[in-house]
């Protein structure tokens, strides 16, 4: 590579590392928090007795799951203001993530919950636990175990899946190495540096889901 | 008035029903323990020997009859309120046949959690009970312990533990030795035989018959969804005047 070529990559490492830290990470984060609020609340749905809560729940799913991100993000981004509804990039890409994983993750932990025998909820209840201290204290605890691989899993498409926030003006990574490659067609070594970044961030991610694995292994017999 | 009639009944049956689906299993359960004394249940696999516990803890609710326990008395005929139905579930402690320990909390967690959480009572006071409830099922040392490092025995005495921490009025056991080894069966009916003897109320399905013997003041047989024979058990296991019970009696003591 030519030395310019260089000098680009070594003018937008700190940029794109700032934009990194203050739009990829945090949209990431806050998205997976509130998806996962939402993945809950429609695992309980889809569990619940409640016939029209629960195939509220499944129609939910089949339509996150059965369309793709792009087109969810375009929704929120560029077709709501068609009804007044205009929301910011960076709050729409949240609201879009949030409602993807919210239905993905929902299945991982309705799976994960019915996982747990039912002897679990009876103890609980003959100790005199009610519905919700049953599923805090008991029941999540324990299907933490078996829904955070496939959750890490989530978690690690999402860091990825926030480049397409690129779309609708979020100047998060992706988009400020296009913005810097643009002027010179310099794309390879832009994304270069956007590609090793988001791998550096999966790599961590990967660390710590071992890490968070073992601590939720303690104690299950080995 | 005789002098039975001063004894009072901790636990009253009265007609007790439970179908699941169009399968009747429960068909008219009636029978009555004594404050302070112990009651097995024997029967046939299948003849609602669990399910009578369960309707006893409300795990399954009765669809008919009234069960009195203390000074609680609940008929399952009519609807019965959420607040009603967490007080007849806190009259009684349930041990279960596969324990069903919390495999994510320590012994101690197991223990403290109902006193802790549910009855909200002060931590440091409900840690120093648990640590006494585990001396006197033999487990002191086990505090720090998850279930997995435990033996079965263990295990059940253990939620034995845990069920007692709540200071239930009534015990109920379902069949607490038919998972375990036969060499760990001995500490946990010894355990229980120390609480009949502390005077704890209790109903425990068996098949230990030799141990329904030692301590039970009362057995009841139970077939067919009803209480087909009652009474001390040198009676219902020693001279039982229904064929099926000497049938039960004969297949159990006698297998081979
Ligand atoms: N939740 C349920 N749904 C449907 N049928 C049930 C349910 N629980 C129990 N039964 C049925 O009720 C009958 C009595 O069951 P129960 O477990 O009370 O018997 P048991 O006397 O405890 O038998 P065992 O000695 O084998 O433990 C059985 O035929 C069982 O299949
Ligand atoms: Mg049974």
């Amino acid at each position: 590579m030519d030395p310019a070529t260089w000098a680009l990559i070594w003018r937008n490492l700190w940029p794109m590392l700032v934009a990194t830290v203050t739009q990829t990470i945090p949209l990431t984060a806050i998205s997976f928090v509130f998806g996962l609020v939402v993945a809950l609340l429609v695992a309980l749905a889809r569990i619940s007795k409640t016939g029209p809560l629960s195939a509220l729940a499944r129609g939910y799913i089949s339509v996150i799951r059965g369309t793709p991100l792009l087109v969810q993000l375009f929704i929120v981004f560029y077709a709501l203001p068609q009804f007044n509804i205009v929301i910011d990039p960076f709050p729409a890409a949240v609201i879009a993530f949030s409602l993807n994983v919210g239905g993905y993750a929902a299945e991982v932990i309705r799976a994960a919950i019915l996982s747990i025998p039912k002897g679990q909820w009876e103890a609980s209840q003959t100790i005199g636990m009610g519905y919700a201290t049953t599923l805090q204290r008991v029941i999540l605890p324990q299907a933490a175990r078996v829904a955070v691989p496939p959750l890490s899993n989530t978690l690690i498409s999402l860091v990825k899946d926030t480049s397409l926030a690129s779309t609708i003006l979020v100047t998060e990574l992706l988009r400020v190495a296009q913005l810097a490659a643009a002027p010179t067609f310099d794309f390879f070594a832009l994304y270069g540096v956007a590609a090793v970044y988001y791998w550096v961030i999966c790599v961590i991610l990967s660390f710590g889901q071992s890490r968070l694995e073992t601590r939720l292994e303690r104690y299950v017999a080995r | 008035m005789t002098a039975e009639t001063d004894v009072t009944d901790l636990l009253t049956v009265r007609g007790v029903r439970k179908a699941f689906g169009d399968h009747e299993v429960l068909r008219d359960i009636s029978f009555e323990v004594p404050k302070g004394t112990v009651t097995a249940v024997i029967g046939p696999s299948g003849s609602g020997k669990t399910t009578v516990l369960r309707t006893l803890n409300a795990l399954d609710k009765a669809d008919a009859g009234v069960i009195g326990i203390g000074d609680l008395t609940v008929d399952f005929a009519e609807p019965v309120d959420r607040a009603t139905l967490a007080r007849f579930r806190a009259q009684s402690g349930m041990v279960f046949q596969a324990h069903n320990l919390f495999p994510h909390m320590t012994v101690l967690q197991n223990i403290i959690e109902g006193p802790v959480i549910v009855q909200k009572r002060p931590k440091a006071e409900a840690l120093s009970a648990a640590r006494k409830l585990l001396e006197q099922v033999g487990l002191e040392e086990k505090a720090d312990q998850y279930p997995y490092q435990l033996s079965g025995g263990q295990q059940q005495r253990v939620g034995i533990a845990r069920a007692l921490a709540l200071e239930p009025q009534l015990m109920l056991f379902d069949e607490p030795t038919s998972a375990l080894d036969p060499e760990l069966v001995g500490d946990v009916l010894s355990v229980i035989k120390d609480l009949a003897a502390g005077g704890w109320t209790m109903v425990i399905v068996t098949h230990e018959i030799r141990f329904a013997q030692q301590v039970a003041d009362q057995v009841l047989f139970i077939d067919g969804g009803v209480v087909l024979e009652a009474g001390p058990p040198e009676q219902v296991i020693g001279e039982p005047t229904q064929a099926r019970t000497r049938q039960f009696l004969k297949r159990i003591l006698d297998p081979i």
